[in-house]
């Protein structure tokens, strides 16, 4: 029985249609479809909030604090500014490829949103094979920034732009290795299922899958310190140099939404999704969400920037080995103990992740670097 | 090249322009790299976009008219600069300086050295990608410096503060307590900077071997200051040929031995150590008495010419000037530091990538107002 109070809240609202509903197939849709635009949208506005005060305090000043209380309003200041500045297109730009790429790349990171969930069974389309689908789609972004710099017409953007696709093509693959120890643990690909599989966090038995995960999703979007794409002090602003007004604004989106997705896989994967006491399961997947990106602004105040060539070593020498060598450590711990002895798991974890990470360390060289000319 | 003759693809390399408004050229320096890729192949330096002919107004002003002009000079050193063209003159007329004004002389140097170098080590972590931090931490500290100069002469960055024959006014009674606080905390504030950067692993494989300028290159260059000291050569000034009072002080000559970033780097920290050292005896040994020699305000210096050089944060910085026994110098010509020091740059780059071109570039230190004068 539907009742009005039932209608208060848009969770409520959802709830209160009956399942056999002929309707609700589509109702789903259409209210995740707007709960994910709400969801991205605010979440990228309260993370450069949070990064721009938390990179304020981290450098010793102050950060905005003038919009609004505490500069709360800042972000939407600035997306407004943004919006109604002039839309400029260079002279010799490819001008189909310079207007679809901020699109071509925005769609991706949306797109990543439909498998997560915000709480048990409250997402946009429970997929069987969830990670790998988020995985396949997170690397269409990519082709975006590859138009924008190609299409520019501007040596910077065309640089920032081949530095994305080489990183991009690197970091796949230790990527997509790291998330399959999770998998193995949980025995599905489903997100979903991943998060109800969690009994402790799977940072605690896949330390090392964490690790690799981290690093290499910073380095996929290009977060500090592998942000070599838009590296600010060499290429001035990499493949988005030549955009401006709404389309510059889709790719500062595009930036934030990736390094937010991230977060939120993150989040799903390692750090329990949803899970979490006393306060509702949408709350904590959005605190957890703030917490693993805040780590990520961290990393960005301290760290220096690596060279091109160190993050392609640092791809195929360190992270490519180190996550083979948990993939087969992790399958045969599920293979050996299917459904035992959890905490003496993550005691070995942890210690096999020193270890390997220590040694691999002593062994790491980046290379010289210099070409004779 | 020989990587791109076996490709079937057709390559060619690329010119691409930094500057002159770039945000890492430190002013409006310009260099045409060609590029292979992202290794470069060849840079071309275009200056001149800040020339304003003050060594020509230094012939239509008295002599202590141009006091002000040097100040323009290395807008990041004017401390120095004064000193530079001050001790030239008193050299060409013969003045001597009261042994107060000469203390003061030194404590304002070496703080502004610790200022310049601030800048310039800042300025070099910033260039390898460390967002702001360092940055802004050593700016905070800049400040202070910035605050002591205030105190004496009314000015934060354009001092105007030496006279022919000692300094404009004496310090104010509440100065020396300030700076012994200053240098209370600036000793440790260095070790802990140290602390974070010195074996950070991503600034050592940025910087370590990246870059290097032989002991003989830097010879032969004309290179001086902190870069050519990095590179091994037991070359400053203040020990090698000392002016003012500097043979007095207890200090060392901290020296690299590859020549590479990293080695420029430390070496300008730990200057700004020992410049804190000098200024800690310098407080100490200060005496009483007049801080200008009686010089009329309108200096006729007799007929000759004369040298006067300095040991300048970025390098020696001389000024020749010729005297026609008139009230303003028949010719003057200033050594500019960062000039000379920039001759050495093609050869320290070639070969490596964009990456790198920016932070060699950044650890030479240069200064736009005193490149073009």
């Amino acid at each position: 029985m539907i009742t009005w109070q039932d209608f208060s809240t848009p969770v409520g609202l959802y709830k209160a249609l009956p399942p056999d509903w002929p309707v609700n197939y589509w109702w789903h849709f259409a209210f995740f479809t707007v709960a994910i635009l709400v969801f991205v949208i605010a979440m990228v506005l309260a993370a450069i909030y949070i990064e721009r005060r938390g990179m304020g305090r981290m450098q010793s000043r102050l950060g905005p604090n003038r919009t609004g209380p505490f500069g709360l309003l800042q972000p939407i200041a600035d997306a407004v500014k943004v919006l109604l500045k002039e839309n400029l297109v260079p002279a010799m730009a490819d001008k189909p490829i310079h207007w679809l790429a901020p699109v071509i790349a925005f769609f991706p990171v949306l797109l990543i949103f439909a498998v997560v969930p915000f709480q048990n069974g409250a997402l946009l389309a429970d997929l069987s094979i969830g990670i790998l689908y988020v995985v396949a789609i997170s690397s269409v972004t990519t082709v975006g920034v590859f138009m924008a710099g190609w299409g520019s017409s501007n040596k910077y953007s065309l640089l920032g732009a081949m530095r994305n696709v080489a990183a991009v093509v690197s970091y796949e693959i230790p990527l997509a290795l790291s998330v399959v120890g999770v998998v193995l643990i949980a025995g599905s690909l489903s997100l979903n299922d991943i998060v109800l599989g969690q009994h402790i966090p799977f940072i605690l038995l896949q330390p090392l899958g964490f690790l690799i995960f981290f690093t290499a999703g910073c380095a996929e979007i290009n977060r500090s310190p592998f942000d070599l794409m838009e590296a600010d002090s060499e290429i001035v602003a990499g493949f988005h140099t030549e955009y401006s007004g709404m389309k510059f604004a889709m790719f500062y989106l595009v930036e934030y939404a990736e390094a937010i997705a991230l977060s939120a896989i993150i989040t799903t994967l390692f750090l329990g999704g949803w899970k979490g006491w006393w306060l509702p399961p949408w709350l904590w997947f959005i605190i957890k969400t703030l917490v693993v990106f805040f780590v990520m602004v961290w990393t960005r105040t301290t760290l220096p920037r690596v060279r091109i060539d160190q993050l392609m070593a640092l791809a195929w020498k360190f992270l490519f080995p180190l996550a083979l060598l948990n993939l087969f450590i992790t399958a045969a711990q599920v293979l050996v103990w299917p459904d035992g002895l959890p905490w003496v798991a993550v005691i070995i974890n942890i210690a096999v992740m020193v270890a390997l990470v220590v040694i691999w360390s002593r062994f790491f060289k980046v290379g010289w670097g210099r070409v004779n000319v | 090249m020989t990587t791109t003759q076996e490709m079937t693809l057709r390559t060619e390399p690329f010119v691409v322009n930094f500057g002159p408004v770039h945000p890492s050229t430190h002013g409006v320096y310009r260099m045409r790299a060609t590029l292979d890729g992202e290794v470069i192949l060849d840079i071309e330096p275009v200056f001149g976009y800040l020339h304003r002919g003050i060594e020509k107004l230094a012939e239509e002003r008295t002599y202590t008219g141009f006091i002000p002009l040097t100040d323009r000079l290395d807008y990041l050193a004017s401390m120095s600069n004064n000193l530079g063209y001050c001790i030239a003159v008193e050299k060409l007329a013969g003045i001597k300086v009261p042994e107060r004004a000469e203390h003061i002389r030194v404590i304002m140097a070496e703080l502004q050295r610790i200022a310049s170098h601030s800048i310039a080590v800042g300025a070099f972590v910033n260039d390898c990608g460390a967002y702001f931090t360092p940055f802004l931490y050593l700016f905070r500290e800049r400040e202070k410096v910035l605050d002591l100069f205030d105190m004496v002469c009314g000015q934060r960055l354009t001092y105007n503060y030496m006279r022919i024959g000692g300094v404009s006014q004496d310090i104010p009674p509440e100065f020396l307590p300030a700076l012994e606080k200053y240098v209370n905390h600036m000793t440790p504030f260095l070790n802990e900077f140290e602390f974070f950067l010195k074996q950070n692993e991503i600034l050592l494989a940025r910087a370590k071997g990246v870059g290097i300028l032989p002991n003989q290159a830097a010879i032969d260059c004309g290179i001086s200051g902190p870069v050519a000291r990095a590179s091994g050569v037991n070359w400053d000034l203040r020990k090698a040929d000392p002016y003012s009072i500097y043979n007095r002080f207890e200090f060392d000559i901290p020296t690299g031995e590859a020549g590479d970033c990293y080695d420029r780097y430390r070496v300008r920290v730990e200057e700004m150590k020992q410049s804190l050292r000098i200024i800690g005896q310098a407080m100490k040994n200060i005496p009483d008495g007049p801080v200008r020699a009686d010089v009329p305000h309108i200096i006729r210096a007799p007929r000759g010419e004369a040298y006067g050089h300095i040991e300048a944060p970025k390098g020696e910085l001389g000024f020749y000037l010729v005297s026609d026994d008139s009230i303003a110098p028949y010719r003057c010509h200033i050594r500019p530091c960062s000039l000379i020091n920039l001759t050495a740059l093609r050869e320290m780059v070639r070969g490596w990538k964009v990456a790198d071109l920016i932070i060699i570039f950044g650890s030479i230190d240069i200064t736009m107002g005193e490149v073009d004068r």
